[in-house]
């Protein structure tokens, strides 16, 4: 389909709105994106005429209910280029799914293993990490990016030996934009035998994935920053892993048999999805998914990659102006700072302007006090964002700046 | 003048900017006028919690038994703030501080500062200081018994 941002900014109706009397410019997309109209009559239709529990009942409800809540993770697999829909588990996002691996592979850790993330790791793909490390009294070995905002793949090879048990990195960063080269990161992995966990949290809504091409063990994301709701997200993991990995929350469909001496599970995705799973959740992300797929991510990417290059260029005209994450491989996540201006003042006066960014230090507080700060000024963009809002930006912050000075 | 007294020239002072970008020079200019904290007191113990940017507080009391604060923060739009609290608030004594109700904040136009919700601290700072004033004010409670 042609990429008309026209039409595509009518299909997000919160973008009509005025913050302060004055249009919004929504350029936080990297803590959670906007959901267009299809997600949201997509949920609507499933509480309107489909809402039932899944898996359970007989009547028609039920069947229906779950034959779509299978087709959406059926379509995600697909999606994601899976060798199979139970590879796809869903889960309330990918704080979720990590969390299920750290507290999965506790007994696989054992007393002097190692870790191995990267430094430019959100919070919620270090802390479980560290947290299972602590436990089980094995190291976290942390590979350190350049000042570019680069990680390394030689770094990995002098770190990666028969004491790896596990790396975990991100896909793309959320403060940076860098996109990893998670391919060969993940092949140095295997050359050692260590299984690979890959946080795509910023990656799905706006670049392609393939994790069979990638060959990640684990692949985790989350509906809300990919134009999906809240509280749905996905853990892909590989047949073998997952049979292998016990359960990690008990009760509901995860249960094949119970009685009081012992219980036995049910197979895989099921094993990881203890409770009423979030039906409405998965329809929204499937329709999401569908909704990105109908411009194509790779037109997407183009489109995002415009607005990047003229935003960078716009701001590095600005004086004081340094952008912090100039990887070569990159998404339209860009970190700032203004030289003798606190990121607190100018968030706040851009939001009196209508301006949504983000300022401080995007749950990634060890990479950004890397760099010497104790946050920075973000702007993350969207499939939705345009050239005339990066203008409204600028104009906006130049303002700022001259305000404080 | 009274707590009420100078908050109402402070609204009254405000009310002359009708454009919010005004507003916000005036507040940053006020900022300016903040009595600045000792270096040495720029320490964690007196660092007020909840504030996106750093924001320090140190009070006094003298003779009189009127408190009187001084602060300081690395963003210009909190020590704008906090000196807007300094102005309305030091030099009162304990109890006319707790009493205060600071309405005036809403009146100038700066309500949304005072959603405990933003990170700009302003409700830790309005903590802070009633808990200095109410220490203080327990202090001089207890010297009046032991006379």
């Amino acid at each position: 389909m042609l990429y008309n941002i026209k039409q595509i900014r009518e299909e997000f109706p919160i973008l009509k709105q005025t913050i302060n009397n004055k249009p919004l410019v929504y350029f936080d997309n990297a803590a959670t994106t906007q959901k267009p109209i299809q997600v949201i009559d997509r949920i609507s239709e499933y509480y309107k005429k489909e809402n039932s529990n899944v898996h359970r009942g007989v009547h028609h409800l039920s069947q229906v209910a779950t034959e779509k809540y299978e087709s959406a993770r059926k379509y995600i697999a697909e999606y994601i280029n899976a060798s199979d829909p139970k590879e796809v588990i869903f889960t309330r996002g990918t704080t979720e799914s990590i969390n299920l691996i750290a507290n999965a592979f506790e007994g696989f850790i054992n007393e002097g293993d190692e870790l191995v993330i990267t430094s430019m790791e959100h919070h919620s793909n270090l802390v479980p990490w560290q947290q299972l490390c602590f436990r089980r009294g094995a190291e976290l070995v942390v590979i350190k990016a350049n000042q570019k905002g680069e990680i390394d793949p030689d770094g990995f090879k002098k770190i990666l030996d028969e004491k790896t048990k596990l790396v975990a990195l991100t896909h793309i960063s959320n403060v940076l934009g860098t996109i990893n080269p998670v391919k060969e990161i993940t092949r140095l992995a295997h050359d050692v035998g260590a299984p690979v966990l890959i946080d795509g949290a910023q990656a799905i809504a706006h670049i392609p994935v393939d994790v069979k091409d990638i060959d990640c063990d684990f692949y985790t994301f989350s509906g809300h920053k990919t134009y999906a709701p809240m509280g749905i997200g996905v853990l892909y993991g590989k047949t073998q892993w997952m049979e292998k990995l016990p359960p990690y929350q008990f009760g509901g469909e995860m249960i094949d048999s119970v009685h009081f001496d012992n219980t036995t599970f049910n197979e895989l995705p099921y094993k990881f999805e203890a409770g009423t799973p979030n039906v409405a959740g998965a329809l929204g992300l499937e329709a999401a998914i569908r909704y990105i797929d109908r411009y194509g991510v790779v037109n997407i990417k183009k489109y995002e990659d415009e607005l990047l290059d003229y935003a960078t260029a716009e701001l590095e005209k600005i004086d004081g102006v340094q952008i912090i994450g100039k990887a070569d491989e990159k998404t339209a996540v860009i970190s700032f700072v203004v030289e003798d201006i606190h990121m607190y003042d100018i968030g706040t006066l851009l939001d009196q302007m209508g301006i949504a960014i983000r300022t401080g230090n995007h749950c990634a507080q060890p990479l950004v006090e890397s760099y010497g700060l104790t946050g920075t000024v973000r702007l993350s963009l969207a499939m939705y964002n345009t050239i005339e809002e990066i203008d409204i930006f600028i104009e906006a912050l130049k303002k700022v700046i001259a305000l404080i000075r | 003048m009274t707590i009420k007294e100078k908050e109402n020239v402070i609204i009254e002072e405000f009310s002359i900017f009708d454009d919010w970008m005004d507003k916000y020079a005036y507040l940053i200019e006020l900022g300016k006028e903040l009595p600045v904290i000792d270096e040495k007191y720029k320490t964690t113990q007196y660092l007020i919690t909840g504030c996106q940017s750093r924001a320090w507080l140190f009070a006094e009391v003298d003779e009189s038994g009127k408190v009187f604060f001084t602060a300081d923060s690395d963003a210009v739009i909190t020590k704008g703030i906090i000196s807007l609290l300094i102005k309305v608030l030091s030099g009162n004594t304990p109890r006319e501080i707790l009493d205060a109700d600071l309405s005036f904040l809403e009146k100038i136009g700066l309500k949304e500062h005072l959603s405990p919700t933003r990170a700009n601290g302003l409700v830790s700072m309005v903590k802070q200081i009633q808990f200095y004033a109410r220490a203080f004010q327990l202090k001089s409670n207890v010297k009046k018994m032991k006379r």
